[in-house]
């Protein structure tokens, strides 16, 4: 029984691992989680017959309420709500090796001392990965509007982190470690998580849940240690490493290191310093000019944000650049490597209206060309086209690669308001001379330049 | 059980191939491999379950069950996110052709 238990883990590490490398390419992404999820199938039907266990009706109650749950969310939620839905999906996961640590060092029955140790160590990183988890949930999901930030929060944040580890070394060093330690451990480093969290902005969160996507799997792969099972070590490396791969991408992408990310609690309430109050003034222009001046135009280059997709505008923009081409005119999409909410979010928006991938530019690809666009149609998009990026050096955005939109002949902003971006910085693109604004919700904008396309 | 340095060996060989694994990929497919990463170590689930099934004391219980719960939760919500999202590559793709 104990070799079919060790072949099946070990069948299920192969097909997560050619899983992974299927998902690394659009051609066959769609086989490789079917691959993947064979094998969590595998794995967990096969730990059934672990030999020496009972509680399996509580079991298959734990598995059907917490499985049942997540499908149901999971197909419900909105595409543009999915980076929320990946931070608390991953939050379960590391919650999940916290218990594991939990359970083992309330039995205390450890092997060797480097089990306790590493118990330990998945006990901590797990919990923070939780508990960050769930507050990066719900700063995106926007039930927490506001960042908390206060002096002396790195020291109190770090002394925090410092009691969770002095306790983790009492727990390490204790035969049968006292309940009340280990509560106060996870107390410790739970709450170390919410800290740590709480004071970073909304628009480096999808960095912070790819880190705790890493910490997950390495919290995962210690307590395969633990356990001594070869699949969750291999598995927990795999996300690990690939993890910090993906976050170190994500971080470069915005131009930004990680550390910078964690501890500067940028895009807070520390970007009002230093910033110029913009001088001019945002000129307006009505759907009949913008749709003449894009159905005239040779090239059109369009800008999308988040803002697009939150008014769920991707479909009617995709028809109307079907107009305009039946009309002759080149059509492009630029897309910034963080637009949307993640890296590639954006595209599988996009992907999702039909609009196919060779329309679909990446920054290096597309930012010569908008010096001979006629028109750079920017919708819902904010920070990802403020040209203070490139001139303002006191900008807490300075530096982060953009797409330069304010080249273009002409600018059309679709902006559902005057209010700032997500990021709270003045966008200095809204009052150039060759701007113009088109206030309006991205979807009933849409809807009013289709209307006004097809009357030409 | 795995000891000492064969576990550091595992460590070491499944850390380079989750890197290489990665290396290249691109840009637009960054969320979906974070989602189907998150899937992956949704294997916890395996762990929870071993250590549910060797509580003995109700407190353990309590704990083991929460456990499994919550690495049903990851092992499934991975699942449908990560497929939903590349279900449109598919589509996608076969329009185009």
């Amino acid at each position: 029984m104990n070799s079919l238990i060790q072949l099946s883990y070990f069948a299920a590490a192969v097909l997560f691992i050619m899983g992974l490398k299927r998902m690394s390419s659009p051609v066959t992404a769609r086989g490789g989680i079917v691959w993947a999820g064979l094998g969590m199938v595998v794995a967990t039907l096969i730990t059934f017959l672990w030999p020496g266990m009972h509680n399996y009706a509580w079991m298959t109650l734990a598995i059907v309420v917490g499985g049942g749950l997540a499908w149901y969310t999971g197909k419900k939620v909105a595409m543009t709500d999915m980076p929320q839905m990946i931070a608390i999906y991953n939050g379960m996961g590391g919650g999940a090796a916290a218990a594991i640590a939990a359970v083992e060092l309330l039995r205390g029955d450890f092997h060797a001392p480097t089990f306790q140790v590493l118990a330990v160590a998945g006990g901590l990183i797990g919990s923070v990965a939780f508990s960050g988890s769930m507050v990066a949930f719900a700063k995106l999901q926007g039930l927490m509007k506001r960042s908390l930030v206060f002096s002396g929060q790195q020291f109190i944040n770090l002394a925090i982190f410092a009691a969770a580890l002095a306790f983790g070394f009492l727990l390490m060093a204790a035969d049968l470690p006292s309940g009340l330690n280990i509560l106060l451990f996870f107390a410790l480093a739970l709450l170390f998580g919410v800290l740590m969290t709480l004071p970073i902005g909304g628009a480096d969160m999808p960095v912070v849940i790819s880190l705790y996507n890493a910490l997950t799997g390495l919290a995962v792969a210690f307590e395969g240690f633990v356990l001594g099972n070869a699949a969750m070590i291999i598995a927990g490396t795999v996300v690990g490493s690939a993890g910090t791969l993906l976050t170190q991408l994500m971080a470069k992408a915005m131009n930004r290191s990680l550390g910078n990310v964690l501890f500067s609690g940028f895009g807070s309430g520390a970007a009002a310093e230093g910033e110029v109050a913009e001088q001019g003034e945002m000129k307006e222009i009505d759907a009949t000019d913008a749709a003449v001046m894009m159905a005239y135009a040779d090239t059109v280059i369009i800008v999308p944000g988040y803002g697009m997709a939150v008014a769920q505008a991707q479909h009617k923009i995709w028809e109307f650049v079907q107009l305009l081409e039946n009309r002759g005119v080149t059509v492009k999409f630029a897309i910034h490597p963080v637009a949307g909410r993640m890296p590639g979010h954006m595209n599988v928006l996009l992907a999702e209206a039909g609009v196919p991938y060779d329309k679909i530019f990446d920054l290096e690809e597309i930012n010569n060309e908008f010096e001979k666009a006629d028109v750079a149609l920017v919708i819902g998009a904010n920070d990802v086209v403020n040209p203070v990026a490139r001139s303002n050096p006191e900008s807490p955005i300075y530096g982060m690669p953009i797409l330069n939109a304010d080249k273009a002949k002409n600018v059309i902003c679709v902006k559902r308001g005057k209010g700032k971006g997500f990021s709270g910085i003045e966008n200095a693109l809204f009052f150039l001379d060759n701007t113009r604004m088109l206030y309006g919700s991205g979807e009933a904008v849409a809807g009013k330049l289709i209307t006004e396309v097809k009357q030409l | 059980m795995i000891e000492g340095f064969t576990a550091l060996y595992i460590f070491m060989l499944a850390a380079f191939t989750g890197y290489e694994v990665i290396a290249r990929v691109p840009v637009i497919l960054h969320t979906p491999l974070m989602s189907g990463s998150n899937f992956v170590h949704g294997i916890v689930l395996v762990g929870a379950m071993v250590a549910m099934g060797h509580a003995d004391t109700g407190l353990e219980k309590v704990i083991g069950f929460i456990g499994v719960m919550l690495a049903a939760g990851n092992a499934v919500g991975g699942y449908v996110v990560t497929e939903r999202m590349l279900e449109m590559f598919k589509s996608s793709k076969g329009k185009n052709k």
